[in-house]
């Protein structure tokens, strides 16, 4: 029997074993191994070059720029999500019917892919054409048209940018925040509210935010590792057939043209690749340890 | 027992769906005997041009070759799959570029052409060609040019522009509430134009001794009036489709537009006789108009497991059977053929624009030169971006780009051949 238990336990925790060894573990450590290494062109390197991509990379304006933009879109998409999916959450948690509704139709955006919803803010919301519908709304108002995704300077791509990733994750967060107040014990707002506390902001600031600290941590730092992997709709909206503009070039985009455009400077792109792996982890680990992850709900 | 039956049926059928998923064959049979050889093309924008190149494979005796015709980022696509013995043997390639050469993942195919490499156009086959021997056999030239409709001009009282200040001077004055006056892409320029304005200039990108050839202060003068398109508001942004697609053009979103070659049967049929054409215009004293030619080249994997029969099939196609090199240059989209005899019979080359195309791409096209590698090319256009939308000093981003091209020029000069 136990010999039948293992045998199960192999066939069906074996092939996610394997695929993850294979997938996952095994190209880490290639690429590791791949960035001590002048690798144009080949996975199989034979020029040892110690340091030297790490070195080029890390004085490359082009990386270190990259990690500046990495910077200006946490600094707007956190506290913007955090804040909007936490207010979708609170009144959602109020409304007393049809609440199921109003929360499927909050979370549906998160079930749209980034590619699709990027082509629909590039090529409909924010076209930089007359009869685009930002540019429309701003023509009842005798505005001129704005090129979106096309001027640096003011830079508007950043509302584009921003509002797109907004609107698919903010209904994810949303449920999470559903899940956090709804595990406040209802009697903690009767006693505040027989201590004669103001339902409104004073209630939200002294029992509901803390109740959630739990919460707060992992949705922060969920949405700031996220914010490190951006890509897709950075990809899909400003790119095209020659490239990528130089502004709001985060750096999985940046290591993606690096490494796998033509110039297929697969050493170069994984002295990068492994840098940004230490950021997360040094990031990560940072806010975890200064956040008190894991603790409980309440533990103050 | 029961459990145990539904759990073997479960594995059994996720190992069936495994195979199945593997099976995926998205080529044609060719109709040939012999060794099978699979031939990637991207995907063309022009209808037929698919059906034609399965056609071609299906008519090679000496092999059965699939074709995948690959949408999506075709060179990335590629690149990676040079890697792998699961790649292409024939594959037509922008390039092949300097270090695909140099890291021996294409074949030699000099004795290919053996007798007719005269027959090819240089501007598009020294591109190919490194150390003296040839790399890739050019399919087409691609020509890019400017697109100018003759009414918006001729009620505007402006005069199709041959030098670029004349051509800052029409966008500004071809501008006005609904039309641009010219479109260089969504980007403003930075993407398609590259080294284009360095040659109009008179200068180039690689000098032919293989310095960064625009350390000059020519180059920054003619760059900064770049900016003065975008300063204007001269330039077309945002448009739904890119400069390689003549709508906007065609849409009378703009009164110039830069595009292809490829786009002007298009252009003559929703405009009949309302458009023309131009170099992009010389600018300052040594000037000269400018013409950027590209080819995709058909190429041969060094991983291939039939190279003999991979290059005799590319020597079939693209060297021995001149009729199919005519339909597919001139039947679908339109291009000139690499092969000069051919374009020069050509008969819809020889009349209305399309006779002024060929015969300014013969004076000044210029193709991008092999030394100049992709991370050279990044350098140049990121700093070209930053100069035409930023307004940045061209002379300070040029200094920095002259730097990084002198060092990628030296790797690559060092970079050991490997055979």
């Amino acid at each position: 029997m136990r010999r039948r238990r293992a045998l199960w336990f192999w066939v069906f925790v074996g092939p996610f074993a394997l695929g993850l060894a294979l997938f996952t573990y095994v190209p880490l450590l290639w690429s590791v191994g791949l960035s001590f290494f002048d690798a144009h062109n080949t996975v199989t390197p034979t020029h040892f070059v110690g340091l030297g991509n790490y070195t080029a990379m890390l004085r490359d304006d082009a990386f270190t720029d990259s990690l500046k933009t990495f910077l200006v879109f946490t600094a707007f998409i956190v506290p913007v999500t955090y804040v909007f999916s936490l207010s979708l959450a609170l009144m959602v948690n109020r409304v007393r019917r049809v609440r199921a509704f109003f929360r499927s139709v909050f979370f549906l955006p998160a079930a749209c892919s980034y590619v699709v919803a990027a082509l629909i803010w590039k090529m409909s919301l924010f076209s930089g054409v007359r009869f685009g519908l930002a540019n429309t709304v701003l023509g009842w108002f005798g505005g001129d048209p704005v090129a979106w995704l096309s001027t640096p300077d003011p830079p508007w791509y950043w509302l584009v940018l921003v509002t797109v990733r907004l609107w698919l994750q903010a209904g994810f967060y949303m449920i999470l925040f559903l899940a956090g107040l709804q595990r406040i014990d209802p009697v903690l707002y009767e006693a505040a509210a027989v201590d004669g506390a103001r339902p409104g902001w004073t209630v939200l600031r002294h029992i509901t935010l803390p109740q959630l600290r739990a919460t707060s941590v992992a949705v922060v730092l969920l949405l700031v590792v996220n914010a490190f992997q951006a890509f897709d709709e950075f990809y899909n909206l400003l790119s095209d057939a020659r490239g990528y503009p130089p502004y709001a070039r985060p750096p999985l985009v940046y290591l993606y043209y690096v490494a796998l455009g033509q110039g297929q400077n697969l050493g170069l792109g994984s002295a990068g690749a492994v840098i940004l792996a230490l950021v997360v982890v040094v990031v990560t680990v940072g806010q975890a340890r200064w956040l008190r992850l894991g603790r409980t709900d309440g533990d103050g | 027992m029961g459990s145990f039956s539904r759990r073997t049926l479960l594995v059994a059928g996720a190992g069936a769906g495994l195979l199945t998923a593997c099976g995926s064959n998205t080529g044609r049979e060719g109709g040939g005997s012999g060794p099978g050889l699979s031939q990637w093309y991207h995907q063309y924008g022009e209808a037929g041009t698919e059906r034609a190149v399965q056609r071609y494979a299906a008519a090679f005796r000496e092999a059965r070759v699939t074709v995948q015709w690959r949408p999506g980022n075709y060179d990335q696509q590629t690149a990676a799959a040079l890697l792998t013995d699961s790649g292409p043997d024939v594959f037509e390639v922008n390039g092949p570029t300097l270090d695909q050469i140099q890291g021996g993942q294409v074949l030699d195919l000099t004795e290919l052409l053996e007798g007719v490499k005269d027959d090819f156009s240089p501007a598009v086959l020294t591109p190919k060609t490194y150390d003296g021997r040839v790399w890739g056999i050019p399919q087409v030239v691609d020509t890019q040019l400017l697109y100018y409709r003759k009414s918006l001009l001729g009620d505007a009282g402006v005069e199709p522009p041959t030098t670029l200040d004349a051509l800052v001077d029409a966008a500004r004055e071809l501008t006005g509430d609904k039309v641009k006056g010219l479109f260089l892409g969504n980007d403003g320029g930075a993407g398609v134009l590259g080294g284009t304005p360095l040659y109009a200039a008179g200068l180039q990108l690689v000098t032919d001794d293989g310095k960064a050839g625009f350390d000059d202060p020519a180059a920054a003068r003619t760059l900064g009036k770049l900016h003065q398109l975008y300063a204007d508001k001269s330039l077309l942004l945002g448009a739904p489709s890119d400069w390689s697609d003549p709508s906007a053009f065609l849409q009378g979103l703009t009164a110039m537009q830069w595009s292809g070659l490829w786009a002007l049967p298009q252009v003559r049929k929703e405009l009949g006789d309302d458009f023309g054409v131009l170099p992009f215009p010389a600018d300052g004293g040594h000037g000269r108009p400018s013409v950027p030619v590209g080819a995709y080249g058909a190429a041969v994997s060094a991983r291939s497991t039939h190279q003999e029969a991979a290059k005799a099939y590319v020597k079939w196609l693209w060297v021995d059977r001149t009729d199919y090199q005519e339909d597919f240059a001139l039947s679908y989209g339109f291009h000139i053929p690499a092969r000069l005899s051919l374009a020069r019979k050509a008969t819809k080359l020889r009349q209305g624009p399309a006779a002024d195309v060929v015969r300014f791409t013969t004076d000044h096209g210029y193709a991008q030169p092999l030394l100049w590698t992709p991370a050279s090319q990044t350098a140049y256009q990121d700093a070209l971006s930053r100069i035409i939308r930023n307004g940045a000093s061209p002379e300070r981003e040029l200094r920095t780009v002259v730097r990084k091209v002198s060092a990628e020029l030296d790797r690559v000069k060092n970079a050991k051949k490997t055979p």
